[in-house]
């Protein structure tokens, strides 16, 4: 945060203009943080590092292509539906939800929500301050988590009923961080794994069911739809492109 | 005899490279300052800041993976026509006519299944670090729109096979910008080029592909990395400080 004591405005030309002005500025800038840790020279400690992970990705990805070929079919026809028809892996999240709403929905509305969200993560106070969830008075801790049911309950209820089916890969993760946000309110416990859970803030818990929901719902398209969108077992029917 | 430092001290070396062998501080300073590749560098980093567990060069590797596709999809240029059927076609040269033409289509579509993982990868990895925050508000944003773009250029990049996988795929996307109220149909339009997916859609993706997402892409890294620079370096925690809440 800058806080400006005094600023004013000098001439373009300080030539034609020969007025020195001081401005005096009290601001904390990362770039001129002065500290006391450990440094190291770029060249070679960071570059040498930098030529490593390039080198290992590029190898992984010249063995991955020296073994595994990537899919060519028949040429492109607009007569012939393959069924399923599906998207690549990153897109089946997405074919996924269409399975439960229409296009609208699925395709244009909810996308549209993550890419929003993600967006203004950084603009909201919530996300800036990162307080532990389960911190807190007696009071405010009973009103938090009141809230984080009554949350859970209406999202599980609008995934239940509004789609299609229930959308099943949103409703599981939401319970299982649900559940995990509530252990630190059951336990005082500081360490350990309780201890971990109680330090999570709430955008931890909401960009880690993000995470799991996005997943879940990949994983669901990728192994276990097959023609029609039917749930398959992949080790029972094989995986469908 | 001519040895090293002959070399490195000779006019025509100190025209190209300014500055001596790194052998000392001050030259390996010079190196990465006086270098218009590795300016974007600081002369010295936190040791804190490089450690690989610190980052895992999510970041980093996302670039790397984008020089890969660069470096591999200009290659491949030189052997495809965005046109009907010849863009098949070509796939099948590829895989018959050219040398290493498997390797070379492996090579591109596995860097863009890893670029798409690896940039997905590095904004879990921000977000949990909290990295966003003030003074870095709006580099996430960017962040952001860079890993849309990735999507994007991978999307345009699958319709170019021209075969069936290709085909279906991009129908179901090209069906969900028809969703999109009031302006569906138009968007759909513009990006086929048509009403269906043909010969124009082809040109598009292609163009879109290999020049209009690839330049914005581009231009967004550098501004991407530029900020990071700015702001001094990626974001650790206050020193003491141990793990984001």
């Amino acid at each position: 945060m800058s806080a400006t004591r005094f600023a004013a405005e000098p001439g373009e030309d300080a030539r034609a203009v020969p007025v020195r002005l001081l401005v005096v500025q009290e601001e904390e800038r990362p770039a001129v943080d002065a500290s006391a840790e450990p440094q190291v020279m770029t060249f070679p400690h960071l570059l040498i590092r930098e030529l490593c992970a390039f080198l290992a990705l590029s190898l992984l990805l010249v063995v991955l292509s020296l073994l595994f070929d990537g899919p060519l079919e028949e040429i492109a026809n607009p007569e012939k539906t393959p069924n399923p028809a599906k998207a690549p892996w990153y897109f089946l999240g997405l074919q996924e939800l269409l399975h439960y709403y229409p296009p609208l929905i699925s395709g244009v509305i909810l996308p549209t929500l993550v890419i929003f969200s993600l967006v203004v993560v950084p603009y909201a106070h919530v996300n800036v301050t990162r307080a532990p969830f389960a911190a807190g008075s007696p009071a405010e801790r009973r009103r938090k988590l009141g809230w984080l049911w009554l949350a859970t309950a209406a999202l599980t209820l609008v995934f239940l009923f509004t789609g299609a089916h229930a959308v099943w890969p949103v409703i599981g993760p939401l319970w299982f961080c649900a559940l995990l946000a509530t252990v630190p309110f059951l336990s005082d416990a500081k360490r350990g794994v309780i201890g971990l859970l109680a330090r999570r803030s709430l955008p931890f818990w909401v960009y880690f069911w993000f995470l799991l929901v996005a997943t879940a719902l990949t994983l669901v398209g990728v192994f276990f739809r097959g023609p029609g969108w039917a749930f398959t077992l992949p080790w029972r029917d094989g995986v469908y492109h | 005899m001519m040895d090293l430092a002959r070399i490195t001290r000779s006019r025509v070396f100190r025209s190209l490279v300014r500055h001596g062998y790194p052998d000392s501080n001050r030259n390996r300073a010079l190196a990465v300052f006086s270098n218009f590749f590795l300016h974007v560098h600081p002369v010295k980093v936190r040791l804190r800041a490089i450690r690989f567990t610190r980052t895992f060069y999510l970041g980093g590797l996302s670039l790397a993976a984008f020089f890969l596709l660069v470096v591999s999809g200009l290659m491949l240029m030189f052997y495809y026509h965005p046109s009907v059927p010849r863009a098949y076609e070509d796939m099948k040269d590829l895989e018959f006519v050219v040398s290493s033409g498997v390797f070379l289509r492996n090579l591109h579509r596995w860097s863009a299944h890893a670029m798409v993982a690896l940039v997905f990868l590095h904004m879990t990895r921000v977000f949990f670090a909290g990295a966003y925050r003030p003074p870095r508000e709006f580099n996430w944003v960017i962040g952001v729109l860079l890993f849309v773009l990735t999507v994007l250029l991978s999307y345009t990049g699958y319709l170019l096979p021209w075969d069936q996988l290709a085909f279906w795929a991009v129908t179901v996307g090209a069906n969900m910008a028809n969703a999109v109220p009031a302006l569906g149909p138009y968007a759909k339009f513009l990006l086929l080029g048509g009403t269906t997916i043909n010969e124009n859609a082809l040109i598009r993706f292609y163009v879109l592909h290999c020049m209009l997402l690839p330049m914005l892409l581009l231009v967004g890294i550098a501004v991407h990395l530029w900020r990071v620079r700015k702001d001094g370096g990626i974001y650790l925690p206050p020193p003491g400080e141990g793990e984001n809440p």
